[in-house]
């Protein structure tokens, strides 16, 4: 008796959450796996396809499971894949975009940092006009700069290296890098940097012993965002490098687009799957910093 | 976008010295090379190239308008534009509701959130050039999704929209959306989190449904959420190019060309520079179109007087 008179006494009005709510969820986690599946299913049938053999795939079913596992594809599509006279697999493409990555990624975070802490802390005239048009750059189409871009580079005798196509991933990756970098180091207390400058630190030295101590969360968001970005590119590798020096996306659509020989659906599926490879371990490995990253990236961008 | 300017006042106050400062001024020099060199100047200079007749290399022979009659001339032109139409209506459309119901499914506090939303969102990390090869192999006629389906006993069924000139681009919508979504998604449920739980509360106790309570109530207060999914599909379909040449190569025939792929095709492989510019100032004058009204109703409101 004492119970029923505590508890309130509009709680059991109402239809009843858990009946309700049951049948409901029974639709919704069935629309959620079904598109689940969807979602799933080309990574699935990447991996499926990769571990079979070509005369299996001839027969059979894209979506049945390998009857005979082989990992032959995987070592044809890395290092005997032919993309026109060359046949070195995709070894070369992986090497090349390792070595277009690392310099973009360092240097890009590097200037847009830098960039960003000036912007936020050592205002000047004309500063906030800058970055306004850098901001505008971000969404002009980038064929209107292809070309201007072709001759400068032609011009400094970096076309077709790979230090050109850093430097074009270093351009285009600093409007988003450094509106991250600015609305981070905005969120940075001034006092902190009042202090500083009180203390007689300058520039560079609060630079590197305030701010980028304490941003160390954003420059791994920044770094994400970057790996992500510059692996897939296709159209920067396509047009500012030349067959010697084309990243792994360009060299992947060349393999399997190529017109010359036999389809050999496994090898195309197990480059395919190499190339996303990178990409993919990242986005699993870094869960939620992810989804930051991109959405820094999109929501500003 | 937080673009807040100092107070005028502010450096008025002091003489102007181009010493001042002088260190984060040569610090920032990358920023405004790439600024007014890359983005101002080479926008201008591409601008003022389409009025040349540029073939194999730049050159100043001036032709008017010429370029963009012969532009809205080519087929090949005409074809890209109405394709670009049609995938960016309905990738538009179809991302939002998709990314809106998805994300309005995760919101209804079930358990596993974060599965679903990695599964959802795993396409986005990939390259559309892996996008597209994938896609093409899963809509492979010989192979693929088609000849499981007829190996199941439906001997008729016919789904082979990557050699169809008619429905190729719809082809590439299904791979488009499976990379894209995921992103509106993860954008839509950050926007539905910053909904106060109260409204919920005050929709319960006048009785609205679930589903109305979005569309009347959710949806209009998401507004400035569902502004910026806008215009990062928007410029996102603009930009594309990758998925169609690992897909489809434009083919069959010249049935799933778009612009982008025009301008760089006419650029560095006809070698036909001045339709290549005055391609990619259409394209810019798009986004220009599409960037005003935006940019108005994002920051106009705002302005100080």
């Amino acid at each position: 008796m004492a119970d029923t008179i505590t508890n309130t006494p509009t709680e059991p009005h109402g239809p009843k959450p858990k009946k309700a709510m049951s049948r409901a969820n029974i639709f919704l986690y069935g629309t959620l796996i079904m598109v689940s599946l969807y979602y799933l299913l080309p990574l699935y049938v990447m991996i499926v396809t990769s571990l079979k053999g070509m005369p299996e795939i001839r027969m059979g079913n894209v979506f049945g499971p390998p009857m005979e596992i082989t990992f032959e594809p995987w070592v044809k599509a890395w290092s005997e894949a032919c993309t026109g006279i060359n046949c070195d697999g995709l070894s070369r493409g992986f090497g090349n975009s390792v070595r277009i990555l690392i310099p973009s990624v360092l240097l890009s975070i590097a200037i847009a940092s830098i960039n960003g802490y000036a912007l936020s802390n050592w205002k000047f005239r004309g500063s906030e006009t800058f970055f306004t048009i850098l901001i505008i750059g971000a969404f002009i189409p980038y064929q209107t700069m292809l070309y201007p871009i072709v001759i400068m580079l032609r011009e400094i005798g970096l076309m077709g290296s790979i230090g050109g196509l850093v430097l074009v991933h270093t351009v285009f990756g600093m409007p988003i890098l450094t509106l991250l970098f600015r609305n981070y180091f905005a969120s940075i207390p001034e006092e902190l940097f009042k202090a500083a400058r009180v203390d007689g630190a300058g520039f560079w030295q609060i630079y590197f012993q305030i701010m980028m101590p304490m941003a160390l969360p954003i420059f791994v968001v920044a770094i994400i965002l970057q790996v992500t970005g510059i692996w897939n590119d296709f159209l920067f590798g396509v047009i500012y490098t030349k067959p010697a020096t084309y990243p792994m996306t360009v060299q992947l659509n060349n393999i399997v687009n190529s017109v010359q020989g036999v389809k050999e659906y496994n090898v195309n599926m197990a480059a395919t799957l190499l190339t996303g490879l990178v990409p993919l371990v990242i986005y699993f490995a870094s869960g939620k910093l992810f989804v930051r990253g991109i959405a820094a990236g999109a929501v500003k961008g | 976008m937080t673009v807040a300017s100092d107070p005028p006042g502010d450096s008025a106050k002091r003489p102007r010295r181009l010493f001042k400062n002088w260190m984060a001024k040569l610090a920032s020099l990358p920023m405004i090379l790439t600024a007014l060199v890359v983005f101002v100047g080479g926008t201008a200079w591409t601008v003022t190239y389409s009025f040349t007749g540029s073939r194999m290399l730049p050159k100043t022979k001036w032709v008017g308008f010429d370029q963009y009659e012969r532009l809205w001339n080519t087929d090949r032109w005409i074809i890209s534009i109405k394709n670009l139409a049609i995938y960016g209506c309905l990738s538009m459309i179809l991302t939002l509701v998709i990314g809106f119901s998805l994300a309005a499914c995760l919101d209804r506090k079930i358990r596993f959130e974060s599965a679903f939303r990695t599964i959802f969102l795993y396409p986005f990390a990939l390259s559309f050039v892996v996008t597209g090869l994938v896609w093409q192999w899963i809509l492979n006629p010989e192979f693929g999704l088609q000849s499981v389906v007829r190996g199941w006993g439906w001997e008729s069924f016919t789904f082979n929209p990557l050699n169809d000139p008619n429905t190729v681009i719809y082809g590439l919508l299904i791979a488009g959306l499976w990379q894209g979504t995921g992103l509106i998604m993860c954008i839509m449920l950050a926007g539905l989190r910053g909904i106060d739980e109260d409204i919920w509360k005050a929709a319960r106790v006048d009785g609205i449904g679930v589903v109305k309570t979005y569309v009347m109530v959710i949806i209009p207060m998401m507004r400035p959420v569902f502004i910026t999914a806008l215009v990062l599909i928007a410029s996102g379909i603009i930009k594309l190019y990758d998925l169609v040449v690992a897909q489809t190569g434009g083919g069959p025939g010249l049935s799933s060309e778009v612009p982008a792929k025009y301008v760089i095709e006419y650029m560095f492989r006809a070698q036909n520079l001045g339709q290549g510019f005055a391609a990619s100032t259409m394209m810019l004058c798009s986004v220009v179109i599409i960037l005003i009204p935006w940019a108005y109703l994002e920051f106009g409101g705002r302005k100080r007087g």
